[in-house]
């Protein structure tokens, strides 16, 4: 019963990582990231329902408190680069490179 | 439960490669709440309604909507080019997704032995699913409930600097502004006064229609540059001969009028 969970979430996790791997548009791999978190989130929820205690849904609401201030700054940065880029693409932040 | 996860887990799944695969970031981000939702709806079915009002408000409402409200911001319709800058890093990420998926589904395949103990003699036990969260929230799990308002200060903090932006020169008040006009007027000799208004013909008085000066010609500063430059701005001459006829006309029933008298 809780398989069917955990397989749904391992194929969400993998898609996340696709796009982060694939995707070179910073809010999209940005959003896949959040795909990865969500996963991880379902499969938390399952395992509690599964072991029938609170602490997988507890341990949920942390990563959500985290995913939000995440995304907080971490759109904040993509703003502010593309504010002098005007750019969101991944690889024209290559500055340390050049 | 079942028949909740075999409609939502395939939706989920559609939403999610939606987010991979659309090549408009607005798209994604709507197949992303797409994915949201029902992960809402599997938390429900999971005994777990605290997390499911949770994730709507937090993922689908404030998470997606900053998202939107950034795409929004930074230009919807810039479609990712599709052109590889890696060499061959398509198939290497596939290859490496693969291996990820397969890690997983094989650790999950016999990971799970015990018979599931579902939440509800824990439920029962807390009295609600609110109350058993609170419990450990406010209880065992105390002190990093504090660290996240830390954090989530921080975060704050963080964004509003990262997002603040330096004057690069003082701002220009009503004063500099006159102090201004009123030296252009001294060196090249500019109207110092305000624009002319828009042309006034019978059939159209919209803000595109350009004004006519005395000998013909166009009045330019009579029309927004901008809308020069999208190409709505009205044919002047046109109106004209339009607004000559109308006249003419009514000119006419007013002769008409007077003859009848």
């Amino acid at each position: 019963m809780i398989e069917q969970y955990l397989y749904l979430a391992a194929i969400l996790f993998t898609i996340g990582a696709i796009g982060v791997m694939v995707r070179r548009n910073a809010l999209v791999a940005f959003m896949s990231v959040e795909l990865m978190l969500n996963a991880a989130n379902l499969a938390l929820v399952a395992f509690a329902w599964h072991h029938g205690s609170f602490d997988g849904q507890v341990a949920t609401f942390f990563v959500m408190v985290v995913a939000a201030a995440e995304v907080v700054v971490g759109l904040a940065i993509i703003v502010s680069i593309y504010k002098t880029r005007r750019s969101t693409s991944v690889d024209n932040a290559n500055l340390l490179n050049q | 439960m079942n028949v909740v996860f075999w409609i939502c887990a395939p939706l989920m799944v559609l939403g999610a490669l939606g987010l991979v695969l659309f090549r408009k970031a607005v798209y994604s981000a709507l197949s992303m709440a797409l994915t949201m939702v029902n992960l809402a709806v599997l938390y429900a079915s999971l005994d777990a309604p605290f997390l499911f009002a949770i994730q709507i408000i937090v993922y689908t409402g404030a998470i997606l909507m900053l998202f939107l409200f950034v795409l929004m911001l930074v230009g919807v319709d810039t479609p990712d080019s599709i052109i590889e800058t890696i060499k061959g890093q398509r198939v290497l990420s596939a290859l490496g997704a693969l291996g990820l998926l397969g890690l997983l589904v094989f650790s999950i395949g016999g990971a799970v032995t015990a018979p599931a103990d579902t939440m509800e003699g824990a439920t029962v036990a807390a009295g609600g699913n609110v109350e058993g969260v609170a419990q450990l929230l406010f209880g065992r799990y105390v002190w990093a409930f504090e660290l996240t308002s830390a954090l989530l200060i921080t975060a704050a903090v963080g964004a509003m600097i990262l997002a603040h932006a330096q004057r690069t020169r003082p701002k220009l008040g009503q004063r500099e502004l006159a102090d201004a006009r009123m030296r252009a007027y001294a060196t090249s000799g500019a109207h110092p006064g305000s624009l002319p208004n828009s042309g006034v013909f019978a059939t159209s008085n919209s803000i595109a229609t350009p004004a006519l000066l005395p000998d013909g010609s166009i009045a330019q500063e009579s029309v927004s540059a901008t809308l020069t430059e999208r190409g709505a701005q009205l044919d002047s001459a046109q109106l004209k001969e339009l607004t000559a006829e109308t006249f003419a006309g009514a000119q006419r029933v007013s002769d008409e009028e007077e003859e009848e008298l």
